[in-house]
């Protein structure tokens, strides 16, 4: 049996596995990454990508903000493939209902320092022509971006082996805990600190975790520049988040570098298989043509699924597993990954080295909802 | 707004090359409600293409035999979703078909393979069967200087149809070596009507250079092809360079379907079923053999479709003997490893993405390469650079998704019409 030993073994090279090690590996910290598939192959490669501040909680305003000025600093040294366009924003009011979400908004972002412009329905219309007439307005947040994820989470790892981090790749990893990872050919290895960042697979390795996978569908289209200018998100959603149906569909639409449009968005709870669903799949593109018609005769060139790693309370994991000082977890992230991705490595490092976090990292510890399980 | 058809089918038929007119005819003999649905404007898939309205050729007596016996054909309609067990989804331009089935053939074909190569991707150098599609369709071609360049027996007949066109074809360049084309003129005998085929078409070539061993070295032209450069150093000034490597089978619908395949092709047992119940496949899809053992294989597979097993297995001799001849294609045909080494760190090798040689050979798989790069991720899905960087790099191909062609929006949203059919 072999055994070797790290400071800090993190298992999954998604976008947040990625971060994670580049942090550590900066820090100073030795650092071995193992992923069993390809790098950045799981959820990060099926995202949308989208770097954007979002308030369903104060703490989820909290992370995404400090994200988003994390995504903002690193710019300059981003390569071209991450292909990080700032591209701002801009949320749908279809009804008048929803312009007072408008509103709200525009001012919860306000006293949290993120600039918003209330859009008229003419000021929309001149913003994004394509959509269809008879929106009520809109709020633009124009700090917001997309981003390439397979490629920014290249960079991260590329910049954490810089930083002496080691990659193993094909490591199919099937017990961790207790200062150890175990593969699936027997084998140990022995870390410090073991880092569970395997997205919604995270329970297979930390069972009694709260993390379920929530599929999602996206479609892309051929190129057409110049269609769309900004990420365009329904207001709608709101209402049907609080719906009894696990299935749900939204208008998400993302502009791409390429002139391709990526369309968004599902959300499916209880469905294992990665296969594509007819039925959700023409829920998510009727939705989409709703909102800009034209959609309808444009090209899509391929549909895929992911699976996001949901939370009950909508919030990630980031810290220490109670009952195993060796164990942390950053996952969880649902549908916000890509954003949160440096902002949850800062933290955890954080924790990890005793620093002082720039914002208060207690609704993200995993010991909120470990609580219940560990009684049980 | 586009309309919505539903198509119900005992047997559907996919693709109406020689493969798939040869099914949907002996299935619909037996009775059936057959639908043989193709992308083409006219049936006869690409080998055939022009030839269905020629008294007395093959290709009319499949098309002519299809419309007595009531087969309905779907042509310009392009399959390209399973949403479902049982059905498919196709578009024409302006109509989306729910076609549902009770047994399928898949008899979608075979395209041409391209290799990189310093300016492969200039106006002007093209497939060699694309070109002759264009030619069909109206480009002018007499008196051009074409050069003919590549791999397969393709090379020969496209080379021999464009000189009865009235181009200047100043040369074949065959990468096979003399030796295995002697040992594949030595196959022929056993096939005396491929002899004859390729004996009439040497006739027709005489006066054409035919080098064996050889292949382009890169393609020169400022705005477009000037000159190609050969293995063997000559520098050949022309208009057109046909090129293509042999042809890759599509499998992209059957593996869609779920069907098994191995070594690029579609897996069949005897009858030409798939490893899905009730689903066949016939010709090129199921191994590169040419046309004759494309029309055997359609027959067995129409009548196996259509619960005739016994009249199916009288035809199995046939199949046989000439696949014997698709066994000599391939070895004759087999790419050299010189081919791995003509394009430079900057040929683009996926024309899509603009993707070059360089980009491509840091990764170790097929799968990372398009995560990273978007290599294969544009609107021919990988169908042209996925089989040459399979050739490259030996990276083996993704899994299938829909839409397995790029489909209007409206359409891939199609749900299936409930109560009336009108309007997505």
């Amino acid at each position: 049996m072999s055994k070797a030993a790290y400071e800090v073994v993190i298992v999954g090279a998604g976008i947040v596995g990625a971060a994670c090690a580049d942090e550590f590996a900066r820090r100073g910290l030795q650092v071995l990454v193992m992923e069993r598939d390809a790098l950045a192959s799981g959820a990060t490669a099926a995202g949308m990508g989208h770097i954007v501040v979002m308030d369903d909680s104060e703490a989820q305003f909290a992370l995404t903000r400090y994200s988003q000025r994390l995504w903002q600093e690193l710019q300059p040294e981003l390569p071209d493939n991450v292909e990080y366009e700032q591209c701002g924003t801009i949320w749908i009011a279809a009804d008048e209902e929803e312009m007072e979400e408008v509103l709200r908004k525009h001012e919860s972002y306000g006293k949290g320092g993120v600039p918003t412009e209330v859009c008229s329905a003419q000021r929309l219309k001149h913003l994004e022509p394509n959509l269809r007439d008879g929106m009520t307005g809109g709020l633009l947040v124009p700090e917001d971006g997309v981003l390439y994820p397979p490629s920014a989470a290249w960079f991260l790892i590329g910049r954490a082996q810089q930083h002496g981090a080691q990659l193993r790749l094909g490591a199919s990893v099937v017990e961790i805990g207790q200062g150890r990872v175990r593969l699936r050919d027997g084998s140990e290895i022995r870390g410090d600190i073991i880092v569970n960042a395997t997205g919604a697979s995270a329970p297979e390795l930390t069972p009694g975790l709260e993390v379920k996978s929530r599929k999602g569908h996206l479609v892309i289209t051929d190129r057409y520049p110049g269609f769309l200018r900004h990420q365009l998100v329904e207001l709608g959603y709101l209402k049907s988040a609080h719906s009894v149906s696990s299935d749900s569909v939204a208008f998400n639409v993302q502009p791409r570098r390429t002139g391709q449009i990526l369309i968004g968005s599902s959300r499916q709870f209880g469905v294992e298989h990665k296969e594509v669903d007819q039925v959700i799949l023409a829920r998510m593109l009727e939705r989409a043509q709703q909102y800009m018609p034209t959609l309808r005769g444009m090209l899509a060139v391929r549909t895929w699924t992911g699976f996001r790693a949901a939370t009950p309370d909508k919030l990630p994991l980031i810290g220490s597993w109670p009952g195993d000082k060796s164990l942390f977890l950053a996952t969880g992230h649902e549908g916000l990954g890509i954003t949160t991705s440096l902002g949850t490595a800062r933290i955890l490092v954080d924790q990890i080295m005793a620093t002082e976090p720039e914002i208060p990292i207690e609704p993200y510890l995993p010991s909120r909802t470990a609580k219940a399980y560990l009684r049980a | 707004m586009t309309r919505g058809l539903r198509r119900s089918f005992d047997v559907l038929v996919v693709g109406g090359g020689p493969a798939g007119l040869a099914a949907s005819v002996r299935a619909a003999e037996c009775g059936l409600r057959v639908g043989l649905v193709d992308d083409n404007p006219s049936l006869g898939g690409q080998i055939w293409r022009g030839e269905t309205t020629q008294g007395g050729s093959d290709a009319a007596g499949w098309v002519e035999r299809s419309s007595v016996v009531g087969v309905q054909a779907l042509s310009g309609t392009r399959v390209f979703h399973y949403p479902a067990p049982g059905t498919l989804l196709a578009e024409s331009e302006d109509e989306v078909y729910e076609l549902s089935f009770q047994k399928l053939v898949l008899a979608t074909g075979a395209r041409e393979r391209f290799l990189p190569f310093p300016g492969w991707t200039l106006p002007n150098v093209m497939g060699a069967g694309g070109l002759q599609a264009l030619v069909k369709s109206g480009l002018p071609i007499n008196g051009k200087r074409v050069l003919v360049a590549g791999t397969g027996p393709l090379l020969v007949a496209v080379a021999a149809w464009l000189r009865r066109q009235g181009a200047n074809v100043l040369a074949i360049c065959e990468q096979a070596s003399w030796f295995s084309l002697a040992r594949f003129g030595a196959a022929l005998l056993h096939h005396p009507q491929k002899l004859g085929q390729a004996l009439s078409l040497r006739g027709q070539l005489a006066g054409v250079r035919f080098l064996t061993s050889c292949w382009p070295m890169a393609a020169q032209g400022s705005d477009k092809l000037e000159a190609v450069v050969l293995s063997r150093g000559e520098r050949v000034v022309c208009d057109f360079l046909a090129c293509g490597f042999h042809l890759v089978p599509n499998t992209e619908l059957a593996q869609l379907v779920g069907c098994q395949t191995r070594g690029g092709c579609v897996q069949v047992d005897e009858f030409q079923q798939t490893s899905c119940a009730g689903v066949f496949s016939a010709g090129e899809p199921t191994g590169i053999g040419g046309v004759e053992l494309s029309v055997v294989e359609g027959q067995i597979a129409g009548l196996a479709a259509a619960g005739r097993r016994q009249e199916a297995v009288r035809h199995f001799q046939q199949r046989k003997k000439v696949q014997g001849f698709a066994k000599a294609l391939d070895r004759a045909f087999g790419l050299r490893q010189e081919l791995r080494t003509i394009a430079r760190p900057e040929t683009i090798v996926c024309r899509c993405e603009d993707i070059a040689y360089h980009h491509l050979a840091e990764h170790k798989s097929w799968r990372v390469a398009k995560l990273q790069t978007r290599c294969g991720m544009g609107p021919c899905q990988g169908r042209i650079c996925g089989p040459a960087t399979e050739f490259l790099f030996h990276w083996n191909p993704d899994s299938v998704r829909p839409p397995i062609f790029p489909a209007q929006l409206e359409h891939l949203a199609w749900i299936g019409c409930s109560g009336e059919c009108g309007a997505g």
